[in-house]
């Protein structure tokens, strides 16, 4: 990019907050200039690692013989549990039960047994394939939906949310529906596959290069399994091709062995997951059972309601308990329960271990919401989208008592029924709604169907300790600015936004800011970039720090110009002192030989949360997301295909800080929810083994797969409703349960063939298969109806 | 062979320079060689299976006295396939930072990147497609995109910008277009007509220079490999790690790469891709268009071959059903002797072919439908495009005037090991009035033809449910006037 002069008469700085600013990477990312872990230019001598999986999906480990590996060409050593100098774990969550290589027995097919370290990675893979284990099978658990949730084997505690008295409510309720969901799971695919370099340093030290959102974690993980202190090891990170939480855990295991195997050899290592070993061997978004069971009246009103949300864990921990607990923190969406309980169930699996995904079990608690007000919509026989606002928290502002969440928080800032209200305008709901029926009438093999469905999705960390964040400001006496903090850019446009933060705050050009790689050296202690946190957070602490050298300008300048503080005034990439203009660069400049500390660290923390697990009561979110997503499909009932004619958005993120990335990352997270409740489908066999471990047989969405007609806006009347960063509000996470509007609509769609006398009960994800079967089945219901 | 003259090495340009390479491995990606030897690393591995696109480069070939650019995939596409081709990678087509090529420019400026690891794959589709297409259609993008995943974006910017490449350049001026008579002389001199053989033992790689060299070669090893378009045996080496020695490439083999109709029939080469059947096939058997149109991505479209789409003998590949409801013949040849059978002959069980150690696929000859005759092909898939067939059944029919059916032929892949004719469901029709009660009367029979598997892409119920609705739908299409049977993006449901 060309450098440019700072206009010092400009009225506006070019890049502050709420303006809509291209990716600071963008140029480099059409050039394939964008440096991704793998670009890295190699030191000399780099090895490579081939990984050795198990072709068992539950056993003891009688012998594994590794000699042809050893002997193989290129192979210069073979790392096995043995080879760990501290401790052969990577558990995220302190429980001890994830292995970075497996110890004796193999809990999933696919978990790695050991690494093979050679001069080039074809050599370390073929070396691998030459391993002969011998394994002493044991009894299996796949899949979930026959276990008892109540009984049997969990990975860690389950939540219970209560509140009232649900069971005597849905037993005095007029009606009451139980029913049971099948919920997909998702393979994050990000376009990089976990990938991680490390360079051996002196003494106890490694630079670890990993493609990671959390860079603290992953250098606590390390160290641990080195046995040194964390301080002995640097994670940097500049971007990711893609994270969506599946690289929040589940990059360490990369990381470690790079580190391991560096250490050990002297030699920078560098590990890379082939796609296949990627999908085999990390873990997914959890899929889920749900069962539930509502009492509600004529009216469609809930009046007492019972989950039971069971969820496919794997063979460890990891992040699973607190992805249940969102579920849960979700299984009201938006609306209010009078009488409720919930309860989570984290099944312990002979699967991979399955982890954080965009959403964290919060579009999973949505999805049983969604299902009850399906099942209630058609006991009463009206349209879904009636029951839904029916059932709507109160409205921030008005004075109800419909307004407790199930985990006892008040919802203060509820705005779901001005953003369905203006949709529906914009959409057209209602006359489309009389178009579909007439379409329908006419058409035998075509039909349409529609829904409407909203999201409200809880911001902040459940892990209080979590919601903290730091950063590193420096200015130089040129004018520029470096800018550092914990959070992690992995396309989400993090790093830019909180430039804009940092630029506004100075009140200079957005290209005076430089982006720096995140790196556990500068800024220690840092959160996941998760929970859709990452510009609250890192944007409050670079605030700080930008404001505490803002502070220390303003009390120089008064200083030496002998006037009042309020008469330092920063203007765009200028500072008015007094009566006199002077450029920023001037007064860091004056600044500087007057000796003042042009550096800061910057710390923020969330106010207001707590969180009591065991009592199931909080104030767990700072605050709520809102949005809503109109959704309509022509499905063929002869094979079950579909495609997405018109979808339209409404999306609340406060007043934005950006909105161009804003609209991306709603429109990304929409089509991404829709692909894992359509077409994204995870199949493992009756042994175990994971069949769609490749883009060849897991299908994620294309160009044409996204809307026909895609119209996407921001809510730009909301504002957050605490002071948030310029009161903009998250987008990470909230856009995604959008993409429930495409279940809903094909739920209508099939729903037509029986009149909509019938609910279709459709599961996810809806492939053409599912939707065929539903149709099927409605047709032989509605048959004995009649 | 006595008489033949040899060269050992390999040539082609890598973006604005000629390379000669007389060490390289059968199994050498271009993937790899970009990334590990040449240092260019802008172009990415996302799968390296040929379904993600990141790895997309341009590779120009040339077509008779043009030259062609198309996208393809590197993670699968060896370098011993680039004989006298220009390979162009994304570092060739900004002059630098500030002045971006239009393709790139649009995607900065419509906010078509996010995380950007599969970006510089979408700016090559993208740029491949606005050298042929200056004004695309949505269409046109779409299947110019077919071939890359975004998972980021949710396609809405790529597709902005995909619109707006134009406005921002034109594709005359465009570096490619306007050197393209050089190149094409550059390429020429490259190609001196020889056969290439590099390497000995595990490390063997030929390309012939002609079709009877190739005959005369398999004859002589017939264990080799043969490699036309990579979209397969790209995975042996990439996920299976086979060893493909010796590999004979022939996508470059002049006399397989003629497609051309004669008294009705038309005959494909073996080495003749899906892009370059497309066209002729598509204008007179429209359904084939249709159906090309979901095979892969444009990427594997432009290296993949309907050839090699039927010897690799896949019991789901998604022309042979088709061609065998066409008629088709398959003429297979093994050092000079020829012979032509029926296409539905050619595929004896699972894995098993009739082609003997030594013959090879010449070419396929597809007997166009008569103007009375009806033909369709119907694919299923879990995602519509770019995915692997669940089930896809192709129907040729021909009504007496007393519209009772007096022809079909009917064949299925995915529902059986082999693509198969559906002889009992055939039966249950032939000569019957072409009703819906008919129809409806011989849906019984698919059990006697059909026991379908079930696995991650369908249920056997599901194949079998859906496989039966096609015939329902392929009469529901018979009839003038009908009800619309099939969901699309582009024309009304």
């Amino acid at each position: 990019m060309t450098k440019h002069s700072p206009n010092l008469k400009a009225e506006k700085i070019a890049g502050g907050v709420h303006t809509g600013q291209r990716h600071d990477s963008a140029h480099k990312h059409v050039t394939g200039a964008a440096v991704y872990i793998d670009d890295i230019a190699e030191p000399a001598g780099t090895l490579h690692a081939g990984f050795g999986l198990s072709s068992a999906t539950h056993a003891l480990l009688k012998s594994v013989d590794l000699s042809a590996v050893r002997a193989a060409p290129g192979v210069v050593d073979v790392l096995t549990y043995a080879d760990v100098p501290g401790e052969n774990d990577i558990s995220p969550s302190g429980m001890h039960d994830d292995p970075i290589l497996a110890e004796g027995k193999v809990e999933f097919h696919g978990q790695p047994i050991f690494c093979v370290i050679a001069k080039t990675r074809e050599q370390a893979r073929h070396a691998a394939s030459l391993a002969r284990i011998e394994y002493e099978e044991l009894p299996a658990i796949v899949d979930i939906w026959n276990l008892d949730p109540v009984k049997d084997k969990l990975v860690t505690t389950r939540l219970v949310l209560k509140r009232g008295d649900a069971e005597a409510a849905i037993n005095d309720a007029p009606r009451r529906i139980t029913g049971r969901m099948r919920l997909g799971g998702q393979d994050h695919f990000y376009l990089e596959g976990q990938v991680s370099l490390a360079v051996p340093g002196e003494d106890d030290e490694v630079i670890v290069h990993c493609s990671t959102q959390g860079p603290s974690e992953t250098q606590h993980l390390v160290a641990h399994a080195l046995g040194v202190p964390s301080h002995a090891v640097t994670v940097e990170v500049r971007r990711m091709g893609g994270g969506f939480g599946g690289k929040e855990t589940q990059a360490n295991q990369c990381a470690a062995l790079a580190a391991i195997a560096a250490k050990k050899l002297k030699r920078a290592v560098k590990v890379r997951m082939d796609r296949d070993e990627d999908m085999t061997a990390t873990g997914k978004r959890h899929d889920f059972v749900i069962d539930y069971d509502v009492g509600f009246d004529e009216e469609g009103n809930i009046l007492g309601i019972d989950y039971m949300y069971a969820l496919r864990s794997g063979f460890s921990a990891d992040l699973s308990g607190p992805v249940g607990d969102r579920a849960l923190f979700h299984c009201d969406n938006a609306y209010y329960y009078p009488h409720v309980h919930a309860r989570s169930a984290p099944l312990y699996t002979n699967t991979v271990s399955n982890t954080a995904f965009r959403g964290f079990g919060g579009p999973q608690g949505m999805v049983g919401a969604e299902r009850v007000i399906d099942e209630v919509a058609f006991a009463v026989g009206k349209d879904p989208l009636e029951i839904r606002k029916l059932n709507f928290y109160d409205a921030m502002g008005t004075k109800g008592h419909r307004n407790v969440t199930p985990y006892h928080q008040k919802v203060e800032d509820c705005i779901i029924q001005r953003i369905v209200a203006e949709l529906e305008e914009s959409a057209d709901y209602a006359g489309r709604r009389r178009e579909i029926a007439a379409f329908n009438a006419n058409s035998r093999y075509i039909k349409r169907g529609m829904a409407l469905t909203p999201v409200k999705f809880g911001i902040s960390f459940t892990k209080t300790e979590s919601n903290q964040a730091g950063a590193l400001v420096h200015v130089y006496t040129d004018g520029s600015v470096h800018m550092n903090h914990g959070g992690t850019e992995m396309g989400q446009g993090l790093h830019l936004k909180v430039a804009q933060v940092v630029a506004e705050e100075f009140q200079i050009d957005i290209d005076q800011v430089k982006i720096t790689a995140t790196t556990t050296a500068k800024v220690p202690n840092t959160s996941p970039t998760a929970a859709s946190s990452g510009a609250d957070l890192n944007g409050m602490a670079a605030q700080d720090a930008a404001r505490q050298i803002k502070n220390r300008l303003i009390d120089f300048a008064a200083e030496a110009h002998q006037i009042p503080k309020d008469q330092v005034v920063f203007l765009p990439n200028r500072v008015r002192v007094g009566n006199e203009e002077i450029s920023f660069a001037e007064l860091v400049r004056q600044a500087y030989m007057a000796r003042v500390h042009l550096s800061a660290a910057g710390f923020y923390k969330t106010p207001k949360i707590h969180w009591d697990r065991s009592r199931g009561r909080g104030h767990a979110f700072y605050y709520y997301a809102y949005g809503a997503a109109c959704s309509e499909v022509s499905v063929d009932t002869l094979t079950g295909e579909y495609v997405v004619e018109r979808t339209d958005i409404l999306h609340d993120t406060g007043r934005s800080l950006n909105p161009a990335i804003d609209i991306g990352q709603i429109e990304g997270g929409f089509v991404q929810g829709m692909g894992w409740l359509t077409t994204e489908e995870l199949v493992w066999d009756d042994k175990g083994r994971l069949r769609t471990h490749a883009p060849s047989t897991y299908k994620i969405p294309l160009a044409s797969d996204r809307p026909k007609i895609f119209n996407v806006a921001l809510t730009d009347w909301s504002q957050a409703y605490e002071p948030t960063i310029h009161r903009s509000k998250a987008v990470g996470e909230p856009p995604l349960p959008l993409g429930l509007s495409v279940l809903h609509a094909l739920s209508d769609a099939v729903a037509s063939v029986a009149g909509h006398k019938i609910c279709p009960r459709l599961d996810a994800p809806a492939t053409p298969e599912r939707v065929l079967m539903a149709i099927e089945r409605l047709r032989t219901e509605g048959r004995g109806a009649a | 062979m006595a008489g033949v003259k040899i060269r050992d090495e390999i040539r082609f340009i890598l973006n604005d320079r000629d390379v000669s390479l007389k060490d390289v491995a059968p199994d050498l990606t271009l993937l790899d060689w970009l990334r590990l030897s040449k240092s260019l690393v802008g172009t990415k591995e996302g799968c390296a299976e040929g379904d993600c696109g990141a790895c997309t480069v341009l590779v120009g070939k040339r077509v008779g006295s043009g030259l062609v650019y198309e996208s393809v995939n590197a993670c699968i596409r060896f370098v011993g396939s680039l004989d006298a081709c220009h390979v162009v990678t994304v570092e060739h087509l900004a002059a630098d930072a500030a002045r971006l090529h239009p393709v790139q420019q649009a995607m900065v400026d419509f906010h078509g990147s996010q995380c950007g690891f599969c970006t510089p794959g979408f700016v090559m589709s993208l740029y491949g497609l606005w050298m042929e297409t200056p004004q695309p259609s949505d269409l046109d993008i779409e299947k110019a995109l077919q071939g890359n995943l975004c998972r980021c974006t949710g396609y809405e910017a790529i597709m902005r910008a995909g619109r707006a490449i134009s406005s921002y350049g034109k594709a005359a001026n465009d570096p490619l277009a306007k050197e393209r008579a050089a190149i094409i002389v550059r390429l020429s001199a490259m190609d001196d007509g020889t056969r290439v053989e590099i390497g000995e033992g595990k490390h063997r790689l030929i390309i012939p220079a002609d079709v009877d060299d190739l005959a005369a070669i398999l004859e002589a090893e017939p264990k080799s490999t043969v490699v036309a378009g990579s979209t397969d045996v790209g995975l042996w080496v990439t996920k299976m790690m086979r060893d493909i020695s010796p590999a004979v490439f022939i996508g470059n083999v002049e006399g397989l790469r003629s497609i051309s109709e004669r008294d009705g029939v038309i005959s494909i080469g073996a080495g003749v891709t899906y892009t370059e059947a497309f066209e002729l096939l598509a204008a007179r058997i429209r359904a084939l268009g249709t159906l090309i149109d979901r095979i892969g991505g444009q990427q594997v479209r432009n290296m993949g071959t309907i050839g090699g789409n039927i010897a690799n003998g896949s019991p789901i590949g998604d022309t042979p059903p088709p061609l065998i409801a066409l008629g088709a013949r398959l003429t297979l040849r093994k050092g000079r002797e020829r012979r032509t059978i029926p296409l539905e002959d050619f595929f004896i069980a699972y894995g098993k072919q009739d082609r003997q150690p030594g013959e090879f696929v010449e070419a396929v000859h597809v007997p166009v439908p008569a103007k009375d005759e009806f033909f369709a092909a119907y694919k299923i898939s879990k995602r519509r495009d770019e995915d692997i067939t669940a089930a896809l059944g192709a129907f040729h029919m021909k009504l007496a005037p007393d519209n009772t059916v007096a022809a079909i032929r009917i064949a299925y892949g995915g529902m059986a090991a082999t693509p198969k004719r559906a002889k009992a469901v055939e039966a249950a029709l032939a000569g019957k009035p072409w009703t819906e009660a008919t129809v409806e009367a011989a849906l019984e029979a698919y059990s006697r033809d059909f026991a379908p598997l079930s696995d991650m892409r369908a249920t056997a119920e599901y194949r079998m449910l859906a496989s039966k609705n096609l015939l329902r739908r392929f009469f529901a299409e018979t009839q003038a006037g009908g009800a619309p049977t099939q969901v699309s993006r582009h024309r009304a449901a």
